[in-house]
């Protein structure tokens, strides 16, 4: 049947139909730079599964071993190290190496957090409209109007040294410690906006055929909502998240610059905390690698981002 | 036009209390009794009852007339959040004394960046596809790349440590001019790549309409068209950031003033999160909060004052 469709499609010259996503995929894949972006992105996230792997099987890589003393103290980077020594010896490239680990692993469960707050309710709530609409907007009013840097220092403040007995779960008493503290209040802050287009979005669609098709075959709303509705919203919390993506590795870098982040194994914003005090005397390697490794994760993906836009609604480009 | 003003008072009664709720649940229930961390190891038991007493810990959490909750929104109300814990002095009279500091900081900075980044905006969308125009573009993408923490230390280092400038700490001798216009600048550098980005996309937005076209075809100049014609019809969205911008003026700037030591808000919640006080950090968000609505409020009230279609749902 399908096969016979495609071959009276063939002879008519009919163009074949594309679902939203090849075509914004194909049109995503003509963009160079987008391309690069992504390679660029793609090699953070490998360097972090990678670091992952070698702490699990316990190999014995350089990068994992950030803590080995490889010279004297404050080395200037030379062939040998390429990004300098620290105060203690160590280098530079392997920290600024390592940094990148806890800065995907915030923003990837911030991100998760914040997907999972912000898309079930934003959907819920632009679905049955009515008193769950208006609970759930003036949550999301609420926290929006608390100025977001207060609203995540809270957070992290008060989470910090926390235990949660998540005995029910199987996993014991959990202390909150380190980045955990950082992607919870991340992720609990940052939903808002999500919530807010997931559910903008799913109001415009909820009236549209294919809904109510759904709904005359007697599918149950849940299945409404994550069958039919999720796939055709979606894209939307894509393009959102590369974007947000930036700000979330942004204020991992604060958070551990102001001491509520990680302590024992080397971040970025605790590596331009210890350059602070360091620059003065000159030693400017140490900023330096890490200014540069959150620049370019973040241009990547602010670039990738956009183009990601622009492929994949048209309807939002700003050029 | 009252009615619409009365809805919309009324409206943020709901979203005061909520805030009221977070910080409640934030501060009295998840945080909880801090009265160890607070009086120490060596303590008597006498003092912690005090302690207790003095925030309320040894009352009920919801359901009684004196209980915290009722307790935190009569404070708030009133504003009156009591001392904190790290030199005993008033949480109010602390926030009265960096707001100066802070807004000498903050309001040279925004209009700074506002002036720059709305003209560099007009020209950038005029040449729109022009070569100036992506490499503008790029810039801005760039500068935004750019962690926040890295312009401060760079822009401290360079231009008043080495090359001696500025001065490179605030001291109370000097004349604020002296002191804020490095902060400020480098805080104008920072934020110039998102808001000439957002303000260009604003701009292109207008530029595009057929009475700039008319405007040329009647021999108009170029700065004409765009500082007369296209800049007021895109006071709209300028207008609301502006307005929606002013409460962070208040709350000051976090990591300039910890950098260049500036008495202000930000100092002070920098030092609140140094000593965990979480009273100080509570009244902030409550206070940040409160200037937020309040601001909100003006700005849908000049939209009914400008426009008058719009009505309140």
């Amino acid at each position: 049947m399908n096969r016979d469709y495609e071959k009276s499609a063939a002879n008519a010259n009919l163009p074949r139909g594309r679902s939203l996503w090849a075509d914004g995929l194909r049109r995503l894949r003509r963009r160079r730079l987008a391309m690069l972006c992504l390679a660029v992105i793609a090699a953070y996230v490998l360097l972090t599964g990678f670091i992952y792997l070698a702490e699990t099987f316990d190999w014995q890589v350089s990068v994992t071993n950030w803590d080995e003393k490889v010279g004297t103290e404050y080395e200037p980077p030379s062939a040998g190290n390429i990004l300098g020594t620290d105060f203690l010896g160590q280098s530079g490239l392997r920290k600024t190496l390592y940094g990148a680990k806890v800065s995907l692993t915030v923003a990837f469960w911030a991100s998760v957090i914040s997907l999972g707050i912000g898309v079930p309710l934003g959907a819920i709530a632009g679905y049955f409209r009515g008193v769950v609409d208006e609970i759930v907007v003036w949550i999301y009013t609420t926290l929006s109007s608390i100025p977001y840097i207060l609203l995540i220092l809270a957070f992290a403040l008060v989470l910090k040294g926390k235990t949660i007995d998540l005995g029910w779960a199987g996993l014991g008493i959990v202390e909150l410690s380190g980045i955990t503290t950082v992607y919870l209040a991340i992720g609990l802050t940052s939903w808002v906006g999500i919530c807010r287009l997931i559910r903008a979005e799913v109001m415009k669609h909820k009236n549209q055929q294919y809904v109510l098709a759904a709904r005359s075959y007697g599918c149950s709303n849940m299945r409404i909502i994550f069958r039919h509705l999720m796939p055709n919203v979606f894209h939307i919390v894509i393009i959102n998240l590369s974007l947000r993506f930036v700000s979330f590795i942004q204020a991992e870098v604060i958070l551990s610059f102001l001491g509520l982040g990680e302590k024992d194994r080397p971040s970025w914003g605790a590596m331009i905390d210890t350059a602070r005090l360091e620059l003065p005397k000159g030693h400017w390697w140490e900023m330096t690698a890490a200014t540069l490794a959150i620049f370019f994760i973040s241009l990547a993906l602010n670039v990738f981002g956009d183009a990601l836009r622009d492929s994949l609604d048209p309807k939002l480009r700003t050029q | 036009m009252t009615v619409y003003i009365i809805r919309r008072l009324l409206y943020t009664i709901p979203i005061v209390f909520g805030v009221l709720l977070v910080t409640f649940l934030l501060f009295n229930v998840v945080a909880g009794d801090v009265t160890d961390q607070i009086a120490g190891k060596a303590a008597s038991a006498e003092t912690r009852e005090e302690i207790r007493a003095e925030y309320g810990w040894d009352k009920p959490m919801f359901f009684a007339w004196d209980s915290q909750f009722f307790n935190h929104l009569k404070n708030a109300v009133t504003f009156d959040f009591g001392r904190s814990w790290s030199d005993r002095e008033l949480i109010i009279d602390k926030v009265k004394r960096g707001a100066g500091p802070s807004l000498s900081l903050t309001i040279p900075m925004f209009l700074g960046t506002l002036i720059i980044s709305i003209s560099l905006a007009l020209i950038v969308a005029f040449l729109r596809g022009h070569i100036v125009d992506v490499v503008v573009v790029l810039l801005c993408v760039a500068g935004m790349s750019i962690p926040f923490l890295s312009f401060i230390l760079f822009g401290q280092y360079f231009l008043a440590f080495k090359w001696d400038i500025f001065p490179v700490f605030f001291w109370p001798d000097l004349s604020p001019a002296h002191y804020v216009l490095l902060p400020a600048l480098i805080g104008i550098v920072a934020g110039l790549g998102g808001n000439l980005r957002f303000y260009r996309t604003v701009m292109l937005d207008e530029i595009r309409n057929d009475y700039v076209r008319t405007a040329f075809a009647k021999g108009l100049s170029v700065r004409r068209v765009l500082f007369r014609h296209v800049l007021k019809n895109a006071m709209i969205p300028i207008i609301t950031q502006v307005v929606l911008a002013i409460p962070f003026l208040f709350l000051g700037s976090l990591l300039l003033e910890r950098f260049f030591g500036i008495p202000g808000l930000g100092y002070l919640m920098i030092e609140a999160i140094g000593a965990r006080d979480f009273q100080v950090i509570s009244a902030m968000t409550y206070i940040g909060a409160i200037l937020f609505v309040v601001f909100n409020l003006i700005t849908d009230i000049c939209y009914c004052l400008v426009d008058p279609r719009i009505t309140f749902e």
